[in-house]
């Protein structure tokens, strides 16, 4: 419960307006960020009811492009770049030679030879550093790091759609789920994706900086009678997890694979090659010896990040996320357990600080919404 | 939120007000919002002996769990089963809501503790 005010901490264009709006600030991966405004039950019940503002600017963007654009991304990305149209996104991991995670990131295709990859605020130097290095060899295509570009704004919830609408000069019908446009929101120029890490449906709005809390109040004096409220970082994590998305430097890192995630699906295993392929290929013939699954506990207590999955009193495993749930009313979480208690209805032993309390393995994931 | 003067504080936001030999405990408002939305408080055994300074249980939010400290030494005589159900009565009302009681082994020794302005002063 100490207070941490560091003054080296980056701050997004939005950050006066979260202090002038009473939001709890706390350091993130090397922002201060609003952590909560209101409490996170209330903002975790808004997204899952109404809708919810987040400011995500802390996000980082890096820029590809060049004649041989779509082969550099090809190199450093596991998914199928080549299968994205101009205006789609995908899901994807940033692999090192061992097919473990240098991060997780959206793709998005702006143009033929120019990418776009959305990455964890705390990631952007290091996955700067390694695209970078890795595209040289591929031929003509450059890396930026555009981070301070970029505002990123993402307004999540069944209401998202009817609040952001009126401020568009774009039809928001016409974006699909991972697809994204160019158009006006609230007279600011903004490339709008119907994006999230929510679970809902929603958008995220990337705008100039100096925009930002223009946009930013415009959607909230749109979303006033429709009781849409701003939300913190805490929300945005016990959503997430609900949704089962997987959080980078918890569930995922340099020590995992997408096939030990449970993401094999992010995999283009048609690609002849790209970085760490061939050690995930090999895993995928012989098998995994763990997994990540979901967990309910039985027993009462939550099971955080970091604390033991034990059998004969040994560790066999570990819990990579877990808290209690504001709509499902659940303890839940995540861990990584041996191939043989990934099965649904198994039960696995957590050790809760000293106390063992038991869980069962559920279908991933918690929670999906109703289309 | 006002931190009332019937009582006394820990650096460690718990708070004891004390009535001839026993102590009831809890934590303070700011404790509370530190904390954000409580969602599970696991409290001792009647009976059992706490000293003060030692841990008596723990408190969980959706976001982190925090220890619970004894403001001062003494046998748990009750505790507040209502939290069990209701654990979200620590936000809404922090100092009215108490955890455990305690039969205090020295109910005049709490010189060591804060008074409500050292304690307001504590949290700035």
């Amino acid at each position: 419960m100490t207070e941490t005010i560091a003054s080296d901490l980056k701050k997004t264009p939005l950050h006066a307006r979260h202090c002038a709006s009473n939001a709890r600030m706390v350091p993130f991966g090397g922002w201060e960020m609003p952590v909560e405004y209101s409490g996170i039950t209330a903002e975790h019940m808004a997204v899952r009811t109404r809708a919810g503002l987040f400011d995500v600017s802390h996000m980082g963007e890096i820029e590809i492009a060049g004649k041989d654009a779509l082969g550099a991304v090809q190199r450093i990305s596991s998914n199928d770049a080549s299968r994205l149209q101009v205006g789609q996104a995908h899901y994807s991991a940033l692999t090192t030679f061992d097919g473990t995670f240098v991060d997780d990131m959206l793709v998005y295709r702006m143009a033929p030879n120019h990418f776009m990859l959305v990455v964890n605020a705390s990631n952007i130097a290091k996955d700067y550093a390694w695209i970078a290095g890795q595209i040289k060899e591929v031929g003509e295509a450059a890396a930026v790091d555009s981070s301070s570009r970029y505002a990123l704004l993402a307004i999540q919830g069944p209401a998202a759609f009817d609040v952001l609408q009126p401020l568009c000069t774009t039809e928001l019908a016409d974006i699909k789920y991972y697809w994204f446009t160019h158009g006006e929101v609230a007279n600011a120029r903004a490339l709008v994706s119907r994006t999230g890490y929510t679970g809902e449906d929603g958008f995220e709005i990337f705008v100039p900086p100096n925009m930002a809390d223009r946009v930013w109040q415009a959607i909230l004096e749109s979303g006033r009678s429709a009781d849409v409220i701003p939300c913190g970082l805490g929300a945005r994590d016990t959503l997430r997890l609900e949704a089962a998305m997987r959080l980078y430097g918890n569930d995922i890192d340099e020590t995992t694979t997408p096939l030990e995630a449970d993401l094999g699906w992010i995999v283009g295993w048609k690609k002849e090659s790209f970085i760490g392929h061939e050690r995930l290929r090999e895993q995928k013939e012989k098998g995994i010896t763990r997994k990540l699954v979901g967990f309910e506990m039985i027993d009462r207590g939550i099971a955080r990040h970091g604390y033991q999955v034990m059998r004969d009193d040994r560790p066999i495993g570990v819990v990579t996320s877990g808290t209690q749930t504001p709509f499902l009313k659940k303890a839940i979480g995540m861990a990584y357990v041996p191939v043989e208690l990934t099965g649904p209805g198994s039960e696995i032993a957590i050790d809760v600080r000293g106390r063992i309390a038991r869980a069962t393995v559920v279908p991933l994931p918690f929670y999906k919404r109703k289309v | 939120m006002p931190y009332p003067a019937d009582r006394k504080y820990t650096k460690d936001h718990e708070w004891i007000r004390i009535a001839g030999d026993t102590g009831e405990v809890g934590i303070t408002d700011y404790a509370q919002q530190q904390l954000g939305d409580v969602v599970y408080v696991e409290l001792p055994e009647v009976g059992r002996n706490v000293s003060a300074g030692e841990s008596f249980g723990s408190i969980e939010s959706v976001k982190a769990v925090s220890e619970l400290f004894a403001p001062m030494s003494g046998e748990v005589v009750a505790v507040n089963d209502h939290l069990k159900g209701h654990p979200e009565v620590v936000n809404s009302d922090p100092h009215g809501t108490w955890m455990i009681k305690v039969r205090l082994a020295q109910p005049n020794d709490s010189g060591a503790l804060l008074d409500s302005s050292q304690y307001q002063s504590h949290v700035g």
